[in-house]
């Protein structure tokens, strides 16, 4: 699915008549068509130190040709860090830098075939919308008549009218700025384009539009895309593949299905969304919770081998209300404290004990009453991941 | 009978009327809150900076010599200070190429000092702001004859050189010196503004063009520079007002090798006591400058720089 894809923006690349020589060479002959070029871009033991604070902390990355790559984490997780070290705006303190097997840490962004857009955009407020996509032609000393056909293009690409091309850009609305900030960045002409967070001021609907606008000029231009995100939700739209970011380092990176589906940790498994995580531990060769009000047994898909810790994710759409205590592998008993609703789905928040489990289902199934009454709740083992605690 | 009492009935009326009318009006005349609020400092620009204003330029157009301010109207303070016979020209060309040149120095002077405290100094740049602040609390005066005593023959810079067989350049008492007294003294006027237009540049709109491929100088011709052009044009025009008007470099350093024409103004006023003259060349003085920064403030579009419209 993801190779399929992969071959349609790599066609894409080729009918747009970019760099077939940089693939060329980087492509080695004698491997399968089916074995990816050469990264695009490559990490290798990347860290960056500011003073005794490590900001990244030995990140190893292959960006691959062509794909969407998201990288998301908390912030203060490293990944603007990360991101400016990509762009060249700061330095690694360790580690290498390759762009198509060329070392780059000292290169100087100006010389990178790369390009930032920032969080806040950095429009050149006393300039026309115009003069700002033409801003990097001109450094690249294009003629005046040719800088303003291609601009009146780039307008068209991220569909803007071409009567903006006079506007004042602190005139245009919050969106219409991002396509300015797009099509300014795509008049660069990159192989790699990176996004910090551009979308992060604009309202959800809005927000929600340029998501798979963005997603459509990735597909139309067949560029490397690097984004980085707080969002999850932003990234699992978007991306092809997905890396989380934790403290400085980069905790699991896969496609965003695996990232859902199969999360390493509790962290990502955390991050991922609202899930119930229950933290167990073997004794006398049984796993027991420990934070239910009393130790309760439970059975688990697989374990982990030599592992004494470890923690058990079930999705709120994998819990059920049972009728009765064999109707799951796992049971627990506790109180309906609330409902909340998400739309199509209802949210149940139960306690046992201290222990609030959440699970959701469709509006047509039959839903339990909100009383005071003890219900059943429990999960079959198959629904179950465990990961490490 | 009845007349009587519709008559009165109809006064009472009238009266009645015309209280409702008066209280109307007087509702008219409160003002709202706004001007209420500006009404005292409305009330002390008038008496403190209108009232002198037109006295001054009342007095301009007074009879040469008298005291007698708005009781005549005559041209003759204008007609001989436009006399080629009389110098005072001299001393508007002298303040006002001096000015320019105050200017022009302090534009090229300022510029790395303000570029430093806004991205080169860090933490230290409150320190150096400090250091160009300080002597701004020691009287003018003062300040203008520790220069001379430092310049003056067996003063500080001769007397060192002394120690060495080298005697001390003479520069006192020259418009050269009047015109570096002039740098020194409104150097904070210029480099302030200028540091505070630096600041509004945002650094990620410079990391951005860097990152799209500009050199040092496209930067800074397309984006430090006209974001930056605010503050350096505000800080041009301060200087340029200030020095236009300066006495006291071109007194104690310049030791009257060029007179300024505020000392002229000062002097129509004292010595010579002839008011009228002092305030016309004021009057004119004001024309000047109140040009130059008419024509400066109309090109700095302070709204359209910042990218308010």
């Amino acid at each position: 699915m993801n190779m399929t894809w992969t071959e349609q923006s790599e066609t894409a690349r080729m009918g747009a008549g970019q760099s077939e020589t940089a693939r060329a060479g980087g492509g080695r002959p004698g491997e399968g068509a089916d074995r990816p070029a050469l990264p695009v871009l490559q990490l290798v033991g990347v860290s960056k130190r500011f003073d005794d604070f490590t900001a990244v902390d030995d990140i190893s990355l292959d960006i691959r040709e062509g794909e969407f790559l998201t990288i998301v984490g908390p912030s203060g997780s490293g990944k603007t860090t990360l991101l400016r070290m990509l762009a060249g705006l700061e330095q690694p303190s360790e580690g290498n830098i390759t762009l198509r097997g060329t070392l780059i840490n000292d290169l100087p962004a100006r010389r990178r075939p790369t390009c930032l857009v920032f969080q806040s955009l950095a429009l050149f407020p006393h300039m026309t919308v115009g003069r700002n996509i033409e801003f990097p032609l001109k450094a690249k000393g294009v003629s005046a008549a040719e800088r303003k056909a291609r601009a009146l293009e780039l307008l068209r690409m991220v569909r803007l009218p071409e009567a903006y091309y006079g506007k004042n850009v602190m005139t245009c609305s919050g969106g219409e700025r991002q396509r300015v900030a797009l099509a300014r960045a795509f008049a660069y002409d990159p192989d790699v384009l990176f996004f910090d967070e551009p979308l992060s001021a604009l309202d959800y609907k809005l927000k929600k539009l340029l998501e798979k606008e963005l997603k459509d000029l990735h597909k139309e231009t067949g560029k490397t895309f690097v984004y980085i995100t707080h969002s999850l939700e932003e990234a699992m739209v978007m991306s092809d593949r997905i890396g989380v970011m934790r403290a400085g380092k980069l905790v699991q990176v896969g496609s965003p299905d695996a990232i859902y589906g199969q999360p390493q940790n509790r962290f990502v498994a955390e991050f991922v969304g609202e899930v119930n995580v229950i933290g167990v531990t073997l004794s006398n060769g049984a796993w027991l919770s420990q934070e239910t009000a009393e130790p309760v047994r439970l059975v688990l898909p697989q374990t982990m081998a030599g592992a004494e810790r470890a923690a058990v994710v079930i999705r709120p759409e994998y819990m059920k209300f049972l009728a009765a205590p064999g109707d799951a592998d796992n049971v627990v008993s506790g109180r309906v404290y609330n409902e909340y609703s998400l739309g199509s789905r209802i949210q149940y928040q139960v306690r046992a004990g201290e222990r609030v489990f959440l699970i959701e289902m469709s509006r047509s199934q039959i839903r339990p009453g909100t009383g005071d009454g003890e219900v059943l709740i429990g999960w079959n083992a198959e629904d179950a991941i465990v990961v490490e605690a | 009978m009845s007349d009587a009492t519709l008559g009165t009935s109809s006064t009472v009326r009238e009266k009645q009327g015309k209280e409702r009318q008066g209280r109307s009006a007087l509702r008219h005349l409160s003002l709202p809150a706004g001007a209420r609020c500006a009404s005292p400092i409305l009330l002390f620009m008038a008496l403190g900076f209108l009232a002198p204003l037109l006295t001054v330029i009342g007095f301009a157009f007074a009879e040469p010599r008298s005291f007698a301010v708005f009781e005549s109207f005559t041209l003759r303070n204008f007609a001989e200070i436009f006399n080629p016979a009389d110098t005072v020209w001299m001393s508007f060309a002298w303040s006002l190429a001096l000015a320019l040149l105050t200017v022009a120095a302090l534009l090229l002077i300022c510029y790395p000092i303000a570029y430093g405290l806004v991205r080169v100094f860090g933490r230290w740049s409150s320190l150096v702001s400090i250091a160009f602040v300080f002597p701004l609390f020691i009287s003018e005066n003062v300040r203008l004859y520790g220069w001379t005593l430092f310049f003056i023959n067996h003063g500080v810079l001769d007397g060192l050189l002394a120690g060495i067989g080298l005697s001390g350049p003479n520069v006192l008492f020259t418009p050269e010196i009047t015109l570096f007294g002039m740098i020194y003294t409104y150097l904070p006027f210029m480099l302030f503004p200028m540091t505070l237009g630096l600041s509004m540049v945002p650094g990620d709109l410079i990391e951005a063009a860097r990152d799209f491929g500009a050199g040092r100088l496209m930067i800074w011709r397309e984006i430090e520079l006209p974001l930056a052009m605010p503050g350096i044009l505000i800080g041009a025009l301060l200087t340029f007002v200030l020095a236009a008007g300066a006495v006291a470099e071109a007194k104690i350093l310049g030791g009257q090798s060029v007179i300024m024409i505020s000392h002229d103004i000062e002097n129509a006023f004292t010595y010579s006591q002839n008011w009228p003259r002092g305030a016309a060349l004021a009057v004119l003085l004001m024309i000047v400058i109140g040009g130059l920064s008419m024509a400066v403030m109309a090109r700095l579009d302070l709204d359209r720089i910042l990218g308010r419209r």
